[in-house]
């Protein structure tokens, strides 16, 4: 980390001025400007409230074509909210295909500077991390992002104080601690001011009682848990939600006690009655007699919930015991550098050493961990007919990991396109999972940047995987949600907490006597995507559940019944409570005594369940509207190849990939659809519904794998070839010197 | 959705025998309870045995051995696991435990397979079961140490294609453009006099006489000489294949060998030279001038440009796949999984094969020159690296039909040695000659159908089920080492054809998103990144790794269905009149209906 600026740790401070000292001077700024509208051969689209910081001319961005690097001759620039490269001859690398997909935020030569993960300069052949204010200026400029880009930018060629301005000026506006008022995050939505949001967009943002209460409803949580307001207006704690729920008994006054700690928060409940829960730790004590409050409340607290109807509770403590959030951190930074390859030959040196790279970075071995830890949560739910409580120091980060994990396994409506929306708005959002803080957003402590979020997208792109029916969203869409985490013009992942959030929306506008701030959700696609781009975001083999009874129709929100399609194992019955119950006793003293760790349950014996559980779920043919459980086998496991292959050339695939038959299926769809309609047509019915069909996957031959992604699309048909050889074959040297054949020399 | 492929199966139930994983869902119930019979086969013995499978534990059964099978039957319940394994499969039968033998289920037989599993038996060790069953075992299973036939000489089956007319050598060369201005046909190897290990029909160069060949092939180990693979069909680059020639210690030259490299060089005048990809890694091919061969240096073929390819010999290939079958079988190496993948090298092989094709083919096609691929007698490494760059460039061959003339041809009549790389009949499990060649030429062209999933006419059962009857010796087709002795034995007229099979059932084996592009260059990307372990089919026995259910092609199946559907109730309309419709046949008005119409069918 830097040592600059010594920034304020909370996000709610007023103090809107910048504690940084500017490399780039307001009147520089305003130079810049002028020159900008001087030469206008590649204008820069700023957007609203975006703002031109510094520039250099004759820079050169590599594009590799056929492993020979071209120059594209162009601006570097670097405004308030991205860097961008303009090409002098216009985009030369841009095609077809890409435009289509176009981010209207985001173009192919621009990157976001949250999104920036490393800079390096190359001196003299030599590669070494910028930071800080720098003696020599390098002569190449690499960027490393963090959607695994990786951008070489040539200065030879460019004036020495231009270098120096923008080298700085980047190094600067992408390292330097920041204020969260000064993301460009607050500058766009005063520009724009009033946007209102999509009104078509059906995500359930949880920010009001009516929409908990939907989801009780939905989940036939009603009866047991109840939608409290007691932290309305941030009353009770910073932490929670303005609304959230918790179990019918519990008395508000127990919710303040320890400003939310220690009471189980309703996550979802199971068709089977059964619910997940989640609990945040209460404080560290010492004192003896603080301790024994603790206990008493807990004491109440496990009394509540263990009394009928509440069923039996298990425990899952998540602080001890699983991953921690280190872990999760060290391994995807070994993981992402597999990706951030600077040229073919790193490509062709790590290919023959891939698979223990992969192995040695741990990240698949997470995701099967996390995965597992959601089966053995199932498999209680499910099968036992267990609630499950989720126990976490702040409840925010492994917690919204598997109770969405969960939910998207269980929940058929959490694999709906609005339902995985709002889960992720109820779990992480409304949950209270410190975005800003793990995508360091702010640059204040690298420590805390910790990739939860995307560890939970790759785990839910390991289901989308296994299977694709089952989802109405693709992994392209996953994909783009996590770029969209970078991009500082939505709010949803710029906030610590819905209360970090509201505080800062709200003292701006009494301070600009003006309307309040709308900010952007993500959930805006439209923001992003064009609805013809959109189309890739939506999976064609997706297919709604069928309607049983059309007349039992509910409300017009209460459309997602789900209903479950596992053959119960024998549930285990009630007549164990007494002994949970004393149980559990135990457990509080324990709880109090070694803190959580010792809560566990003997999980050899539970292991053994789910993997009954498990195998048992497996050897029945999959309902897509079902429960539906991952493989987590070693080969099952794989690499999130769009994700993070997707802007190395040699890794592309001309012409194949499977958008070659998602084009073949999208034709057909068509095909059938306007042989639907001539039907209908001679019926005289009802106007037949359009199915958008992507006209992009047209010719999908000769796409690439990497569609639709492929920054560096190679045009010719030559093939990539391995330019380093052959590992030695480690003791195998005998056979590798034998012959094939004895050869018969007698004749010749 | 295992009950989709499982229904492929039920067609068919006697063919997919294999194919799919141990049955639970009692499919065969209707057959006679010794199990199903192909005409021809006939019942030996049967014994109650108790299975121990390695995924569910001990099942008691019966074991039904004919002279084509074995065939076990639970005695349990109804949803037990059948086993129904071909005695082709099998490739080693040992006893295990002795009289003093205590534990349970210690005592009988382990049977380990050449399709990567093992099965074993617990059996009474009262009354000689095991002997007698170990007996009939050895005898039908090895039949060719106790005088007898192999299955497929015995086999009675008819269908209603000949698998045998499929390859017509003159008929394949005259799709390439062949014999032309500068390739004719040559009938010296009619006899298989010129080498006994080639086809009967050769394509060289026109400017070279018979008598220019029958010097050639004294300079070529066991007389390989180069002959015409494939042809471009526009710049007319040849690929050519052959054996290493015969340097030795001495570094022995042949002027005929090298006017004859000349005059193949000088059929093409786009290029100066004449490219030779030696398959084998360079200090092999030095090594190989000890026992008599060697490769062609520059001093006596100026005008060749030589590569090598570094893929190597056989005896590395089989320890590598030895190597898989450890981390899958039984049980999937957990923990370690993806160091453990690397440490089999298997895809790392496969990287250098497909990697050496593409710079086969590109040097065709791009490179304009023609390529003279050789290793050491071009019957292993030459196969697969010319077959797998003919696929690449003609996309004739990626149809069923293609394919099967591509294997008929450059494996089989080009003397690949199924017989010895896969020890047909033969008892000696640990021989030296056995190596999976042709299987790592079929996991090869998996990849290429992974990458290109629209490329390939065949699907992936197509592949899965050549392998199966690549060890099954129910059909001819893989018999024996070379077209010679072939003739001999009169196999076309004696034994049916696989592609009989295949060609009956096509449906079965036809990739629903296939777009045919005959011209179409297809180079798959090498990257170990985007090769992957051909999981349905190493790891296919066992349960918890399920084969992939195809969600793709299931829906696309269903949308064809639904489409033909469409197109019938549309014809229907233009002939009935309107008002005779009821409510009843209206179709469904948006997108949404139409699956869980379709999904009544499964």
């Amino acid at each position: 980390m830097l040592g600059k600026g010594g920034v304020g740790g909370g996000g709610g401070t007023k103090a809107p001025k910048p504690s940084f000292v500017s490399y780039v001077r307001p009147e520089e700024i305003h130079t810049n400007e002028k020159e900008v509208t001087e030469k206008e051969e590649v204008t820069l689209h700023l957007l609203p409230g975006e703002q031109l910081l510094c520039e250099a001319s004759t820079v050169l961005k590599y594009v590799q074509e056929d492993s020979c690097q071209l120059g594209i001759c162009g601006r570097l620039v670097c405004t308030d909210f991205r860097i961008s490269f303009l090409g002098d001859e216009g985009s030369a690398v841009d095609n077809g295909a890409e435009t289509h997909f176009k981010n209207k935020i985001i173009g192919v030569n621009d990157i976001p500077l949250h999104c920036v993960d490393q800079i390096y300069g190359v001196f003299d052949e030599k590669k070494k991390p910028l930071f800080g204010q720098l003696k020599k200026y390098p002569e190449k400029l690499v960027i490393h992002c963090k959607d695994l880009r990786v951008l070489h930018f040539c200065l030879r060629y460019t004036k020495e104080e231009e270098v120096k301005r923008i080298v700085s000026g980047i190094i600067h506006h992408t390292q330097s601690p920041k204020l969260l008022k000064r993301l460009f995050l607050f500058s766009y939505a005063a520009a724009v001011h009033g946007t209102a949001a999509d009104p078509r967009n059906c995500t359930v943002m949880f920010d009001t009682p009516k929409d908990w209460c939907w989801e009780l409803e939905r989940t036939k949580g009603s009866v047991k848990y109840k939608t409290v307001s007691v932290n309305e207006g941030y009353r009770v704690c910073d932490r929670l939600p303005a609304y959230f729920v918790v179990p019918t008994p519990l008395l508000e006054d127990d919710v303040k006690r320890f400003q939310g700690r220690g009471i189980p928060i309703w996550c979802w409940s199971c068709h089977n009655g059964s619910a997940l829960l989640k609990m945040s730790a209460l404080p560290k004590e010492q004192d003896d007699s603080a301790l024994q409050i603790q206990k008493s409340f807990l004491d109440g607290i496990y009394k509540t919930i263990h009394r009928p109807p509440y069923e039996m509770v298990k425990t899952e403590d998540l602080s001890s015991n699983f991953l921690s959030l280190q872990e999760i951190q060290s391994s995807y930074c070994k993981f992402k550098q597999l990706f951030l390859i600077d040229s073919s030959s790193e490509f062709w040196d790590t290919d023959v050493k891939w698979f223990s790279l992969l192995e040695s970075s741990g990240w698949l071995d997470i995701i099967r961990r996390c995965l597992k830890r959601a089966i053995e949560i199932i498999e209680c739910l499910e099968a036992q007919n267990m609630n499950v409580l989720l126990l976490e120091e702040n409840a925010s980060d492994l917690c919204c990991l598997l109770s969405s994990l969960v939910q998207v396994m269980m929940d058929a409506h959490c694999r709906t396109w609005t339902g995985f929306q709002s889960l992720i708005q109820k779990e992480w959002v409304m949950g209270g999972h410190s975005f800003l803080d793990r995508c360091n957003h702010l640059h204040q402590s690298d420590k805390e940047e910790v990739p939860v979020f995307l560890l939970f997208l790759d785990c839910v792109w390991q289901l989308v995987h296994q299977h694709p029916p089952a989802f109405e969203f693709t992994e392209t869409y996953l994909t783009v949600l996590s770029d969209s985490l970078y991009i500082p013009i939505f709010s949803t992942f710029f906030f610590n907490s819905p209360h970090q959030k509201d505080t800062n929306m709200g003292r701006e506008s009494l301070d600009a006597q003006s309307k309040p701030l709308t900010l952007l959700t993500v959930w805006d696609w439209s923001v992003q995507f064009e609805p013809k781009a959109q189309t890739l975001l939506r999976n064609p083999l997706y297919v709604e559940k069928p309607k049983l009874d059309k007349g039992q129709r509910k409300g017009s929100r209460f459309k997602h019944q789900r209903q479950l399609s596992l053959p119960l194992t024998q549930s285990k019955s009630s007549p164990k409570r007494g002994f949970f119950r004393e149980e559990t006793d135990h457990l509080i003293k324990n709880l109090l005594g070694k803190r959580i760790s010792k809560l566990i349950n003997s999980s050899d014996d539970l292991q053994d369940n789910s993997r009954e559980f498990y195998d048992n779920w497996h050897s029945k043919p999959t309902d897509y509207h079902g429960l539906l459980l991952p493989h987590i086998e070693g080969p099952e496991i794989k690499v999130w190849a769009q994700r993070y292959l997707r802007w190395i050339p040699e890794a592309q695939i001309l012409g194949g990939g499977r958008v070659a038959t998602m084009g073949k299926l999208l034709e057909m769809m068509e095909e059938v659809q306007s042989l639907q309609e001539k039907i209908e047509a001679r019926h005289h019915r009802q106007e037949a519904i359009h199915v958008q069909a992507p006209g992009l996957l047209r010719n999908s031959a000769r796409l690439s794998s990497l569609f639709p992604f492929a920054m560096h699309q190679r045009h010719s048909a030559k093939p990539v070839l391995p330019t380093s050889g052959w590992k030695a074959l480690g003791g195998e040297d005998d056979l590798a010197k034998r012959e094939d054949e004895f050869v018969d020399l007698g004749d010749v | 959705m295992a009950s989709s492929s499982a229904s492929d199966c039920d067609a068919h139930p006697v063919e997919r025998e294999s194919m799919r994983k141990v049955s639970q869902d009692g499919v065969r119930q209707d057959m006679s309870k010794s199990g199903p019979r192909l005409p021809g086969e006939s019942a030996i013995t049967d014994k109650e045995v108790i299975y121990i499978c390695p995924f569910s534990g001990p099942v008691k059964g019966r074991l039904y051995i004919t002279n084509y099978r074995l065939y076990l039957r639970s005695l349990e319940t109804d949803l037990a696991p059948i086993l129904d394994v071909p005695l082709g499969v099998i490739s080693r039968i040992e006893k295990m435990g002795g009289v003093t033998s205590r534990g349970e289920n210690s005592y009988g037989l382990d049977i380990t397979c050449k399709d990567l599993r093992n099965l074993r038996f617990a059996l009474k060790q009262e009354g000689h079961s095991r002997r007698d069953i170990f007996d009939v075992l050895t005898r039908h299973a090895f039949p060719l140490a106790y005088n007898l036939p192999l299955f497929a000489f015995v086999n009675e089956e008819k269908f209603k294609v000949d698998g045998w007319a499929i390859y017509n050598p003159v008929e394949e060369y005259r799709r390439q453009g062949l014999p032309d201005r500068h390739w004719r046909i040559s009938f010296v190897n009619q006899r298989y006099e010129l080498c006994d290990t080639y086809p009967a029909l050769l394509v060289v160069p026109y400017r070279a006489s018979d008598d220019d060949l029958r010097r050639v092939a004294t300079f070529r180990s066991r007389n390989r000489i180069p002959v015409l693979s494939w042809i471009h069909p526009e710049n007319r680059a040849a690929i050519m294949r052959c054996s290493q020639p015969l340097v030795g210690v001495g570094g022995k030259r042949s002027r005929d060998d090298e006017r004859y490299l000349d005059i193949i060089r000088e059929t093409n005048k786009q290029t100066s030279k004449l490219t030779i990809y030696d398959a084998r890694p360079g200090v092999n091919a030095v090594a190989n001038k000890a026992t008599g061969g060697g490769y062609e240096g520059e001093d006596a073929y100026p005008h060749a440009e030589l590569s090598f390819l570094d893929i190597h010999n056989i005896h590395v290939m089989r320890e590598s796949l030895r190597r898989v079958r450890d981390i899958v079988y039984p049980h999937v190496e957990e923990a370690h999984w993806l160091s453990s993948l690397e440490s089999t090298h298997w895809l790392e092989h496969i990287k250098l094969l497909l990697t050496g094709a593409i710079r086969v083919a590109d040097k065709v096609a791009s490179g304009l020159s023609s390529v003279l691929v050789h290793c050491s007698d071009g019957w292993d490494r030459t196969a697969q690296l010319t077959t797998l760059a003919m696929l690449m460039l003609d996309g004739f061959y990626r149809s069923i039909e293609g394919f099967e003339i591509l294997v008929q041809k450059e494996w089989i009549s080009f003397g690949h040695k199924f017989s010895s790389r896969i020890g047909h009949g033969d008892k000696n499990h640990a021989d030296a000659d056995r190596s999976p060649i042709f299987l790592q030429f079929i996991d090869c062209v998996w990849q290429m159908t992974k990458q290109f999933p629209t490329a390939f006419e065949f699907n992936e059962c197509f592949l899965v089920a050549i392998l199966d009857h690549l060890y099954s010796c129910r059909f001819g087709t893989f018999l024996l080492n070379c077209e010679a002795a072939r003739e001999r034995q009169r196999l076309a007229e004696r034994t049916v054809s696989v592609w009989s099979l295949i060609n009956s059932n096509k449906d079965e084996f036809t990739n629903p998103f296939y777009a045919r592009e005959s011209n179409r260059v297809i180079y798959p990307v090498t990257s170990v990144r985007h090769l992957e372990l051909w999981v349905n089919y190493y790891i296919r026995w066992n349960p918890r790794i399920r084969q992939q259910p195809h969600p793709m092609e299931q829906r696309y199946n269903e949308l064809l269905a639904l489409r033909d559907d469409y197109i019938k109730k549309l014809e229907e309309l233009q002939l009935a009149t309107p008002t005779k419709l009821t409510d009843s046949s209206t179709p469904p008005s948006g997108s949404a209906q139409i699956a869980p119409r379709m999904q009544t069918h499964f």
